[in-house]
C-alpha cells in the first residue's frame, strides 16, 4: 500500500535498503545531503550531486534528467548522520525552464528494491522556486522514517544549500551546475523545455542569488490573496465545518461564501482536491501553503450557502445563516469588549494622573493627557476597523445568502414569495423575524427557527415591556396607544400563521383560532377571505371550551397510540396534519380549566404536532399571579414592533428583533393565501 | 533549528526549553493566521500494591485571555469558544492519551479574530482530578500551524513534581505579529481560576 504524503506527513519505512524515484515534467537536477541531528550539513564533502555522486549509503545520477532513481542504503550511512534530504533543483545554466510553477508538480516516490511503493509524494504548490527540498529521511530510534517536505526556494540551489548550513553555499551551487551543465552536455540532447520562448543563456547570466534572497523570496508564502478580503485570515482555518447553532462554532471565512469559487479550481492534485477531508485535516489536506490552499479550495458548488455543511441545500443555507448569526454575535462581543478595555484603561490612567499633584497642571499635565485620550482612541479604531471589515464581510455575505433563501426562510419581500408554489415537502425551519444589533442597524440576520415549533409562540401585545416612553407612544413610529398595538400583535400572528401554513404542503397543516372577544374578526379578513380559514372563530367561551377540548383529545389519542404503539388505531377522523392554535386576547374568555388545558396543550403539544401561538398583553393574565409564569417563560416572546429583548445562545447579547411582515401595500400575502386554499380543495375533492 | 523558525513552513519544529521563545512570523513578512495548541499526557506506569488498577487522570486545557495583564476572556471545558470566536476549545479529554502521542486537547487560536486589545494568551493544565505530575509522563504541549497541520514547536514537560498545574506557554503579541514563549512554570490548582495568582507574574 503507499502512502500518498501531503507536506509535512511521515511515514515509517519499512526497510532501510530503498529506492527514491523522482519524475518531474522537466529535466531537474538531483541531490543529497547527509545531516546531522539540527538537519545541517557539517561538509560540503556531505552532499551528493552530479559532480560527487556518490556518498557512503546513497547515490544519485550523475546528470540533470526528467526521471531519476536514487539508491540509498540508510544502514551504510555514517552513524552521526540523523536526516537525509533529497533535493531538487532546475538547472540554471542551460535552456529550459525557471520555476517549478512553470513546470508539472515533481514527484517522489519511495519504493523497496524490487519496486514496491512506500510511500508517494506530490509537491504542488510551488512557483517561482527553482530548487526544493523534496523529502527528508529522518532515524527514529532505530528505525527511519520518511518526511513530507516540499520546501521551494525562489533563490535556488544556493539558496537551499545555504539553508542546510553551508557557508560555502554559493560556490558549491556553482559548482554543481558546472557539472550538470557538463553532464547535460555530454548527453544527447536535453528534452525540450516546455516553455517555449526562454533566451538560450539566460540562465547563465542570470546572477547567482545570494543566501539573503530566501529573506525576500516571494515564492510559496503569498496570504496577499487578490480575491480574498483583508480578514479572510479566517479562511486559514475554515475547512472545518460546524457553524451551526448547536456547534461551538468554527470561524468561517465569510469572504469564501460571498466571492465566486475561484477560477482555478480543479487545479488541484492529489490530496489537495480531496473534499470531505475530516474537519481537523481539513487545513492540511488542502495543501501544504497557503496559496496551495487557495487554488485547490474548490469553491462551494452553490456559493450561496458558503462553506456552511449540511445534506441539503436548504440544511446548508440554514447553518449558514446561523453562521452569520454566530459570527456576527462574536465579531461585536470582541469589538464591545475590546472598547470597554479601552474606557476602562483611559479612566485608570487619567486617575492615576490625577492622583499625582506634579502631573495635574502645566504642559507635562496636558501631553500626559493628550497621551492617554491619544491611546484610548487608537485602539478603539483599530477594533473599530476589525468590526468595519467583519460587518462588509458579513454584509456582502448576507446580499448573496438573503435572495436564495426559500420561501420559508425569505422574507415577505423576497422575490421567490412572489414565485410562490405550494411545496411538497415540509422545511426545516421557519423565519420569524430579523434580528439586527446596534453596531450596525442595516445588518438583519433572519432569525431561523427549527420546525416542529419546540416552544409556543407568544406575540406580546403589551406595552408593559416597551422603555420608558413608549408607553406615551411614538407617533412618528405608529405605535401610540394599546390597542393599536394588539391589532399589530395579531395582524403579526396572523403573518406567521400565514406562512407556517403555505410553507407546509396542502393539508399537511391547520390552524384554529381562539377569539372569545371577536376582536380578531378584521385581522382575520385575509385567511377567511382566501378561504384558508373555513368560517371565523365562534365567539365567547363555548368556543373557547370546544377548541381546546377538541386539542387537547387529539393529544391524549395521539400520545395514547404512540405509547402503545399502535399509531394504525387512531380514529379514521383524526386529522393526521399538523395544528396549529392561535389564542387571541388571552386569558380573555379563559376559565380555570381552560387555561389549565391551555397549559397542557403547551407542554404537551409540540411533541405531538400541536402548536400554540398566544396573543397576550402579559399584564392582563396578572391577576392568575405566579401561576402563569412557567407558561410565559416556556414560550418564545414576540414583539409586533421591533424590540430589543432576544438574546442569542453564545454571548447574550441583547438583539433587537423585528417581526416577518408583508411590506405595507403588498399583496403577497393574499396572493399566497389564495393558493394554498386552491391546493386545498384541489385536495379534497 | 534556526530554519523552520525562519521558514515557518518547513515540517522541522523547535524544542523549545523553559523561558525560550520563538517568533510566529514569517520569512516574507505574513503571519501564521492559526494556530493550534495541542496538549497530551499519559499516566504513568505505576509499580507496587495498587499497580495493576488502571488510572484515569483528567487533565485540563485552559487558555486565559489578557489585555495588559487584565483577564478578559477564558476558554476552558466550561466555556469552549471565547466570546470573540477567535480561541476555540476542541472539547474535554478525562482520561488522557492511551500512549499514543497525540493531543489530548486542542485550543485552537485564530490570530487574525483575536480582539485588538487582548495582548497574550495563556495557556495551563490542570489536574483537575488531582493526581500530581508525578504521576504524569509523556506530557507535552505543541503549536501546530492549523493551515498545514504542522508543528512549529514542541515543549515537553521535564520530571513531574508535586505540584497539580502547569502554565505551559504564552502566545503574545510582538511588534507585528505573534510570538510563543514556554513557560513551563509549576502551579497547584484544580482549575485555571486558582492559577491566576501564579500566571500574573508570568505576563
Amino acid at each position: 500500500m503507499t502512502a500518498e504524503l501531503v507536506r509535512g506527513q511521515n511515514h515509517l519505512l519499512p526497510q532501510t535498503r530503498v529506492e527514491i524515484r523522482i519524475s518531474a515534467g522537466s529535466p531537474v537536477t538531483p541531490g543529497a545531503t547527509l545531516g546531522g541531528e539540527d538537519g545541517r550539513v557539517s561538509d560540503p564533502g556531505r552532499i551528493a550531486h552530479p559532480g560527487a555522486p556518490q556518498l557512503p549509503g546513497l547515490e544519485v545520477p550523475a546528470q540533470a534528467a526528467a526521471e531519476h532513481r536514487l539508491a540509498v542504503d540508510l544502514d551504510a550511512v555514517p552513524p552521526d548522520v540523523e536526516r537525509v534530504h533529497v533535493l531538487l533543483a532546475l538547472p540554471a545554466g542551460v535552456p529550459g525552464p525557471r520555476s517549478f510553477g512553470a513546470i508539472e508538480p515533481p514527484s517522489v516516490a519511495v519504493t523497496g528494491l524490487d519496486g514496491t511503493a512506500i510511500a508517494r509524494f506530490v509537491i504542488t504548490g510551488l512557483d517561482s522556486e527553482s530548487a526544493v527540498t523534496a523529502v527528508e529521511l529522518y532515524r527514529r530510534g532505530d528505525a527511519w522514517k520518511i518526511r513530507a517536505v516540499g520546501q521551494g526556494y525562489a533563490g535556488g540551489l544556493a539558496a537551499m544549500l545555504a539553508d542546510q548550513g553551508l557557508p560555502e553555499a554559493q560556490q558549491l551551487a556553482a559548482d554543481i551546475e558546472r557539472a550538470v551543465a557538463e553532464g547535460l552536455a555530454r548527453a544527447v540532447a536535453p528534452a525540450p523545455p516546455p516553455t517555449a520562448g526562454q533566451p538560450t543563456g539566460a540562465g547563465a547570466r542570470r546572477p547567482q542569488p545570494a543566501a539573503e534572497e530566501r529573506q525576500t523570496q516571494a515564492g510559496p508564502v503569498d496570504y496577499r490573496h487578490p480575491r480574498r478580503a483583508a480578514a479572510a485570515g479566517a479562511a486559514g482555518a475554515s475547512g472545518a465545518p460546524g457553524s451551526g447553532p448547536g456547534s461551538s462554532g468554527t470561524p468561517r471565512a465569510p469572504a469564501s461564501a460571498a466571492a465566486p469559487p475561484p477560477p482555478e479550481v480543479g487545479a488541484g492534485t492529489g490530496a489537495g482536491a480531496r473534499p470531505g477531508a475530516p474537519a481537523g485535516a481539513g487545513g492540511a489536506a488542502a495543501g501544504g501553503v497557503p496559496p496551495q490552499a487557495d487554488r485547490t479550495k474548490s469553491g462551494p458548488p452553490e456559493p450561496v450557502a458558503g462553506d456552511a455543511p449540511g445534506w441539503s441545500m436548504e440544511e446548508r443555507l440554514y447553518n449558514q445563516v446561523w453562521g452569520m448569526f454566530e459570527d456576527l454575535a462574536r465579531t461585536v462581543a470582541a469589538y464591545r469588549s475590546a472598547v470597554d478595555f479601552a474606557d476602562s484603561r483611559m479612566d485608570r490612567e487619567l486617575d492615576q494622573l490625577l492622583a499625582d499633584p506634579r502631573a495635574r497642571m502645566g504642559s507635562i499635565a496636558d501631553s500626559a493627557r493628550a497621551e492617554v485620550l491619544a491611546r484610548h482612541s487608537t485602539l478603539v479604531d483599530r477594533a473599530r476597523e476589525v468590526l468595519d471589515r467583519d460587518l462588509g464581510q458579513l454584509v456582502a455575505e448576507a446580499g448573496v445568502v438573503e435572495p436564495a433563501l426559500p420561501p420559508a426562510f425569505a422574507s415577505w419581500a423576497s422575490p421567490v414569495w412572489h414565485e410562490y408554489e405550494v411545496p411538497e415537502d415540509a422545511p426545516m425551519a421557519l423565519r420569524l423575524g430579523d434580528l439586527h444589533l446596534p453596531e450596525h442597524t442595516e445588518l438583519r440576520v433572519p432569525l431561523l427557527v427549527r420546525l416542529p415549533l419546540e416552544r409556543g409562540l407568544w406575540v406580546d401585545s403589551g406595552t408593559s415591556s416597551l422603555g420608558p416612553g413608549a408607553l406615551e407612544g411614538d407617533p412618528e413610529r405608529g405605535f401610540p396607544d394599546s390597542a393599536e398595538r394588539r391589532a399589530l400583535a395579531l395582524d403579526t400572528a396572523v403573518a406567521h400563521a400565514a406562512r407556517l401554513m403555505s410553507v407546509h404542503p396542502a393539508g399537511e397543516f391547520n390552524v384554529h383560532f381562539i377569539d372569545p372577544g371577536g376582536t380578531a374578526t378584521a385581522a382575520l379578513t385575509p385567511l377567511l377571505h382566501s378561504g384558508v380559514l373555513a368560517e371565523p372563530p365562534p365567539k365567547g367561551a363555548a368556543g373557547v371550551t370546544d377548541t381546546l377540548t377538541r386539542l387537547t383529545q387529539r393529544i391524549d389519542l395521539v400520545q395514547m397510540a404512540l405509547r402503545s404503539g399502535a399509531a394504525d388505531a387512531l380514529p379514521p377522523d383524526l386529522d393526521p396534519a399538523q395544528q396549529l392554535l392561535v389564542v387571541n386576547d388571552f386569558p380573555h374568555g379563559f376559565d380555570d380549566r381552560a387555561i389549565n388545558q391551555l397549559r397542557y396543550l403547551a407542554d404537551e403539544g409540540p411533541s405531538v404536532g400541536v402548536h400554540l401561538l398566544v396573543v397576550a398583553d402579559r399584564e392582563d393574565a396578572k391577576g392568575y399571579g405566579p401561576l402563569l409564569d412557567p407558561f410565559w417563560r416556556g414560550m418564545l416572546r414576540l414583539t409586533p414592533t421591533p424590540d430589543d429583548h432576544l438574546a442569542d445562545p453564545w454571548i447574550g447579547h441583547a438583539w433587537t428583533y423585528e417581526p416577518a411582515r408583508a411590506p405595507m401595500g403588498s399583496r403577497v400575502l393574499e396572493q399566497v393565501l389564495a393558493q394554498v386554499a386552491a391546493a386545498r380543495r384541489a385536495l379534497r375533492r | 533549528m534556526a530554519r523552520s523558525k525562519q521558514e515557518g513552513n518547513v515540517s522541522v519544529s523547535i524544542n523549545l526549553s523553559k523561558g525560550q521563545a520563538i517568533s510566529l512570523q514569517k520569512s516574507d513578512g505574513g503571519t501564521l493566521s492559526s494556530v493550534r495548541m495541542g496538549l497530551g499526557w499519559q499516566a504513568a506506569e505505576r509499580r507496587g500494591l495498587f499497580g495493576k488498577r488502571t488510572r484515569e487522570i483528567d487533565l485540563d486545557a485552559s487558555a486565559v485571555l489578557f489585555a495588559d495583564k487584565e483577564p478578559v476572556d477564558v476558554v476552558f471545558f466550561r466555556h469552549l469558544v471565547s466570546d470573540d470566536g477567535s480561541v476555540r476549545h476542541t472539547g474535554d479529554n478525562l482520561v488522557g492519551g492511551a500512549g499514543q502521542g497525540g493531543d489530548d486537547e486542542s485550543i485552537l487560536v485564530d490570530l487574525q479574530r483575536v480582539p485588538v486589545h487582548i495582548d497574550q494568551i495563556v495557556f495551563t493544565v490542570n489536574s483537575f482530578t488531582g493526581q500530581t505530575f508525578e504521576e504524569v509522563q509523556n506530557a507535552f504541549c505543541r503549536l501546530v500551524d492549523e493551515s498545514n497541520g504542522q508543528e512549529l514547536a514542541r515543549y515537553t514537560l521535564t520530571g513531574g513534581g508535586t505540584y497539580t498545574a502547569q502554565i505551559m506557554a504564552k502566545v503574545h503579541r510582538t511588534g507585528s505579529g505573534w510570538g510563543m514563549t514556554a513557560l513551563g512554570s509549576p502551579a497547584n490548582g484544580r482549575t485555571f481560576q486558582d492559577l491566576m495568582p501564579s500566571i500574573q507574574p508570568l505576563l
